[in-house]
């Protein structure tokens, strides 16, 4: 007989509530991003979508979106382009190379992301005297470059090195090799490393905080630096759209990989 | 093909691990350690003498209490955040299927939704037209709204709620991971359920709950989005006071300072909790 560990129903109810409030403060936003009134407010006063269409009608909002994406984008490519070869060697190579390289790449994570921006700021877009934008995707490129290495990394691990070396032995050339046989069995560790890595970089406040210039700004930034000045539901209806983007990304995850993949 | 005989050179062959990882760790160099390193070197410098910019954050008694004021956020955020999203984890781990996917999508969607928003939830909740002044006014326990903002239980709560999410996602792998013999085993043997949960369950999860803590407490202690919205001025917690310093006062030393001081706690705090989360993990013989 199998016995099942029972749960005290006092437990669930705690637990559930806890869900709840994790949960509630979502649809508070929600609701205020219809309300009529010229402030933040819930419950809401009537209903409006006017908050919806003042966002399209700042332009910063738009440029600073189309920002954020790019360097989403932009950023989390590189670091793939670069994390997943690396991955592989330290994956295949591990005697060749020295221990400690792999430490390397957590040094982005380790290094708090306020510091990492303030430095790059301050020796880097000062200092070396390189473009806003460059030093930016950059940075958004080492925020996503752990993800490429560990998460590519975990699927190497677990990936047979001998069905490479059997298609490499049967004349098979070694990128060909690469792209046919290796990349399809690691191929859920990269949609995973692609989306943490997607969704770490355009949500980042930190790193983005001391690279912004003339013309340059991410869209959480440029949230920040709006609410500062008013207190209107615009905020909260381009809150709405962000959550939008989570809702995505989640029937993505879902559709990939399962979100039980998040709790690995 | 060109780029296949090129990969068959016996050379490049001999140098390819470091081909492969050389971009990636030209990147991490050049742009993290040598940035970041020479925001600390500096800090070690100063032209006012070895050790001058530390002298100045300890000797300034503002500076002083944005470091208490950090390290107790953080502290207490970390103890909430490890009750509730154990309690929230365990619970996940033993729920049947179709609970269990509402309870992680419950986690998942504000994890992934950014910080500004999910600080700005609590903006709308607990400011002058918020819901718990609404709340509390109509249940006639106040007579005049007041503003719950920019104190340090509104960073708290607001923190709380940032940290939880990865927490119960990190403890429910953690506590799916026991197997279910062993605390089988417990409770056939006698073992009453507490007993079960204090000497089985808990020595067990001890090393995810540390790992889990860890991520919270250094989380909040390098936060800057969500003390800066709701504790503002008032509740400087070190990210918001390196901002300041850095942006609006321009005092570059004061800012690496207080960059250097974040590094040391973080580096400190993860490289010697994670040593005593893996002494502490009974399964490994």
């Amino acid at each position: 007989m199998i016995m099942q560990t029972k749960l005290h129903p006092a437990l669930i109810a705690i637990a559930s509530l806890i869900f709840l409030i994790l949960i509630a403060p979502l649809f508070i936003i929600l609701g205020a991003a219809v309300s009529d009134t010229p402030f933040l407010t819930f419950p809401p006063q009537g209903f409006t979508l006017k908050w919806f269409s003042n966002i399209f009608q700042i332009e910063a909002f738009r440029t600073t979106a189309i920002t954020s994406l790019q360097i989403a984008f932009l950023g989390t490519f590189l670091a793939l382009l670069i994390g997943i070869p690396a991955a592989y060697a330290l994956n295949r190579f591990k005697i060749r190379l020295p221990s400690w390289l792999s430490n390397v790449f957590v040094l982005p994570i380790l290094v708090p992301e306020i510091v990492l921006g303030f430095s790059l700021m301050k020796n880097i877009t000062i200092g070396l005297q390189l473009p806003v934008y460059t030093t930016l995707l950059l940075g958004h490129t080492l925020l996503a470059l752990p993800y490429a290495v560990r998460v590519v990394g975990a699927s190497l691990a677990s990936f047979d090195f001998s069905i490479e070396e059997a298609a490499i032995s049967l004349g098979c050339p070694p990128l060909k090799t690469f792209l046919t046989v290796v990349l399809p069995n690691i191929s859920a560790g990269v949609v995973a490393a692609f989306i943490l890595a997607f969704i770490t970089s355009i949500n980042d406040v930190s790193i983005s905080l001391f690279l912004t210039g003339p013309g340059v700004s991410t869209l959480p930034i440029q949230i920040l630096a709006h609410m500062e000045q008013f207190f209107d539901p615009t905020i909260a209806s381009v809150s709405v759209l962000l959550m939008l983007l989570t809702v995505g990304v989640m029937a993505i995850v879902e559709a990939t990989l399962g979100l039980t993949f998040l709790t690995k | 093909m060109l780029a296949d005989r090129w990969l068959r050179n016996k050379m490049v062959k001999r140098l390819s691990p470091w081909i492969l990882a050389g971009p990636a760790t030209f990147l991490v160099l050049i742009f993290l350690i040598f940035p970041v390193g020479s925001t600390l070197f500096a800090t070690l410098t100063d032209a006012k003498g070895w050790l001058a910019p530390y002298m100045a954050f300890f000797n300034s008694s503002l500076r002083r209490t944005v470091l208490m004021r950090t390290i107790e956020i953080s502290l207490i955020t970390t103890v909430i955040s490890v009750v509730l999203g154990f309690i929230a984890a365990y619970v996940v781990a033993h729920v049947p299927g179709r609970l269990k996917s509402i309870m992680i999508i419950a986690a998942v969607f504000p994890l992934l939704t950014g910080v500004v928003v999910r600080s700005f939830a609590w903006l709308i909740l607990l400011g002058k037209n918020g819901i718990l002044n609404s709340a509390l006014l109509s249940l006639g326990l106040i007579a005049e709204p007041f503003s719950m903002l920019y104190t340090k239980g509104a960073v708290i709560a607001a923190m709380v709620y940032l940290f939880v999410p990865l927490m119960i996602l990190t403890l429910a792998g953690v506590l799916e991971g026991i197997p279910k013999d062993v605390v089988e085993a417990a409770s056939s043997l006698g073992a009453k359920p507490f007993a079960v949960f204090r000497q089985v369950i808990l020595p067990l999860a001890m090393p995810g709950l540390i790992i889990g803590a860890v991520l919270v407490f250094t989380g909040s202690f390098t936060s800057y989005a969500t003390p800066q919205l709701l504790g503002g001025e008032r509740q400087m917690m070190m990210g918001t006071f390196l901002y300041q310093r850095a942006m609006v006062t321009f005092d570059w030393t004061g800012a690496s300072t207080v960059a250097a001081i974040m590094v040391v706690v973080t580096i400190a705090i993860v490289v010697l909790m994670t040593r005593l989360a893996r002494r502490m993990n009974p399964m490994a013989a």
